[in-house]
């Protein structure tokens, strides 16, 4: 390549004289081994430094079962704004330590709890108990009271944490920020990734 | 004064940094380079370094931490005497220094200045404009308010999609599982450390290449860039009509600097500092999150993509983009410069400048997304409620209960999502209406399961008033043979 390129190369200077090429290359070995031992040590602290780097990276690390409170304060055939802390949060997270769900009470110990993020791009939709709908302040999006997708751009319906009612208390699987790739997957709403219908 | 000339005599007797810096800054420029055009690129480089002076200022204050950034932005706003001036000078230091690199950018290209040998002061450039970009998200997001909150969230939802390892990015980029204290500390990081000091090392490379290679020269149709001959040709360009840059070019950059500095304090000083916007507390969920100026044709972009479409698209186009940009002076690196010779060019700066124009002005007032308080603070207009039947004006209720409004305007006010629906009647019949209502489509919700018998057929009623008074309501074609006069028979 560059000798078609016709930039002009900077001016050479002038190389030691040839008497002590001995000498020269004796030094260059040291060169080359000074440069070696720095690439090995610097490896050796590179794999660590990735290590502290790549720390937050868990594959199963961040869920637990968190208390949103007695069964009591959700009633039934209604849709209400829950929030828990976060498990594993740092004391200077203030108030982003704080994650917000929506909790459908469908029937007796029967619910559905919503991630608040739109599963489009994660803004936080809203619950409008008048038309039923959830709906997403930035692009649109809108869902039914069932979390199943209604419009605009999100490709399948809302997330839905795992519960369950232990003595009377409604207990959520969260702990992660729900987007479409977390390995611990959120329950599917819309079916798009439930078995096909047989027969 | 012969003081003083000694004592720096003495110190460059040690430092010896005179005969480089006097032959670098008079080295001869093409005379017609000294122009009011070539002026972006200083400009650039004085805005990086008043964003460096004022972000340090912002710094003995500003506190990264999650739980109290949002506060100490406040402190700065309100309490500490000319913070809110330093916020002000950075914010829109930020919007000034993207604007002129692009400007910058747009104008070594339309100059044809990517082509050989300044192919790499190009990619180069390319980098710098992209950590420029990075600079003013990371900057956003470290005012940590609810738009920088969930900024963070789209962000966050967009790396998600990377097949395979987006969970793993996601968590990397967020320093754990949620939005919080360690992914501030990262955006701080970045915004402080590892971005300005990329940026600085390029920008010296950036301009250590201009010097060497010299600036390029003006553009004349039919002088044709040949790798064989461009550099003869430049250096007799310059021996024969070559004037030293400074300073017979560089005043022109000094006062175009300067009036830079100063558009930049007295848009600070007029319009004030940006947000913070609310806190950032994620159970307040009454809150409309938007990206800062520079980002809102993105936001508008994923308003738009079908769904399908949306995960290739980000992952690839922004790509591609920048492969194109990097790798444009390997396409073309000879050939004509000006601009009159090369409509493919300008076509694409138009195009892109368009495009980005409108992107960005739909992303000012976002039509389409729902406007949440429209069904509760926008009355129907009071002429569409005269001389109507109480079945009508009960349907006028049931609309606004049922948040119809926050879709669809009456009277110029109201949601764009969806049609506004002042003149509905004309469009679509009454049976029309209840089809879509009960079962939406076309990207509207079904209302079969919200709305009772009664409620559909008073809303239907209303809807159905709604046509000027000169036009009349769509009918059904068959309903309406039934009520034909019969025609008379032969």
């Amino acid at each position: 390549m560059s000798h078609q390129d016709p930039v002009p190369d900077e001016p050479k200077k002038e190389t030691d004289s040839k008497q002590d090429a001995r000498n020269l290359s004796r030094r260059w070995f040291l060169v080359k081994l000074g440069v070696a031992f720095n690439a090995a040590v610097g490896l050796a602290v590179t794999v660590p430094v990735l290590g502290y780097l790549l720390g937050p990276v868990k594959k199963h690390g961040y869920r637990s079962w968190i208390s949103l409170g007695a069964m009591g304060t959700f009633p039934a055939g209604e849709t209400r704004l829950a929030e828990f802390m976060n498990p594993s949060g740092h004391p200077w997270d203030g108030m982003t330590a704080k994650t917000a769900c929506w909790v459908r009470h469908v029937s007796e110990e029967k619910f559905q709890v919503f991630a608040i993020n739109c599963a489009h791009l994660g803004c936080p939709v809203r619950w409008f108990a008048q038309s039923q709908l959830f709906l997403c302040p930035c692009h649109g999006g809108a869902y039914y009271a069932d979390g199943s997708q209604a419009a605009g751009p999100p490709e399948r319906g809302l997330f839905e944490y795992p519960y369950k009612v232990v003595n009377g208390e409604l207990m959520i699987d969260a702990g992660q920020m729900p987007t479409l790739a977390n390995e611990a997957r959120l329950y599917q709403i819309d079916g798009k990734d439930s078995k096909p219908c047989v027969g | 004064m012969r003081r003083l000339k000694e004592i720096y005599e003495w110190v460059n007797r040690r430092v010896q940094l005179q005969d480089f810096v006097v032959e670098e800054t008079t080295h001869p420029v093409p005379r017609k380079t000294a122009s009011w055009w070539y002026v972006f690129g200083s400009a650039s480089f004085t805005l990086l370094i008043f964003q460096v002076f004022t972000g340090i200022l912002l710094a003995l204050v500003y506190v990264p931490s999650a739980g109290h950034a949002w506060n100490s932005l406040q402190v700065l706003n309100h309490q500490l005497p000319l913070g809110w001036f330093l916020r002000a000078m950075h914010g829109w230091g930020s919007n000034f220094m993207v604007a002129v690199v692009l400007i910058h950018m747009a104008q070594v290209f339309l100059f044809g200045a990517y082509k050989f040998p300044r192919e790499l002061t190009w990619t180069v450039g390319v980098f710098l404009l992209l950590l420029t970009l990075g600079m003013a998200f990371t900057g956003q997001v470290l005012r940590f308010d609810q738009d920088a909150f969930w900024g963070l969230g789209i962000g966050a939802s967009m790396l998600a999609r990377v097949p395979w390892i987006g969970g793993w990015l996601v968590q990397f980029m967020l320093g754990g599982p949620t939005i919080a204290g360690a992914t501030l500390t990262r955006f701080f990081a970045l915004h402080v450390f590892i971005i300005p000091g990329m940026l600085l090392a390029l920008v010296g490379l950036h301009v250590w290449m201009v010097l060497k290679l010299g600036i390029n020269e003006w553009p004349m149709p039919g002088r044709v860039v040949r790798r064989s001959t461009y550099i003869q040709e430049y250096k007799e360009l310059v021996r024969k009509d070559g004037i030293p840059f400074v300073p017979d070019a560089v005043w022109k950059d000094i006062v175009f600097s300067g009036a830079i500095l100063l558009a930049v304090a007295v848009c600070a000083f007029y319009f004030g500092p940006f947000g913070p916007s609310g806190m950032p507390d994620p159970s307040i969920i009454q809150t409309v999150p938007k990206p800062d100026f520079f980002f809102l044709w993105i936001y508008s972009i994923l308003a738009f993509l079908p769904p399908s479409l949306e995960t290739p698209f980000m992952l690839i186009v922004p790509v591609l983009a920048v492969a194109i940009l990097v790798f444009l002076p390997f396409y073309a690196g000879e050939g004509e410069k000006h601009w009159s010779r090369r409509p493919v060019a300008v076509l694409a700066v138009m195009v892109i400048a368009i495009a980005w124009g409108t992107l960005t002005h739909l992303g000012t007032y976002t039509p389409w997304s729902p406007h949440m308080s429209a069904w509760s603070s926008d009355p129907v207009p009071v002429e569409y409620l005269e001389h109507r039947t109480p079945l009508e004006r009960q349907g006028a209720v049931v609309f606004q209960n049922k948040q119809c409004r926050d879709c669809h305007a009456l009277g110029g006010v109201g949601g764009m999502r969806g049609p506004a629906l002042d003149d509905v009647a004309t469009r679509l019949t009454e049976d029309q209406m209840i089809r879509q209502v009960l079962q939406g489509g076309g990207n509207m919700p079904a209302y079969g399961k919200q709305l009772s018998p009664a409620e559909t057929t008073a809303l239907v009623r209303f809807l159905d008033t709604l046509h000027p008074s000169g036009q009349p309501a769509a009918e059904d074609t068959s309903q309406q043979h039934g009520h034909a006069p019969q025609p008379a028979s032969p």
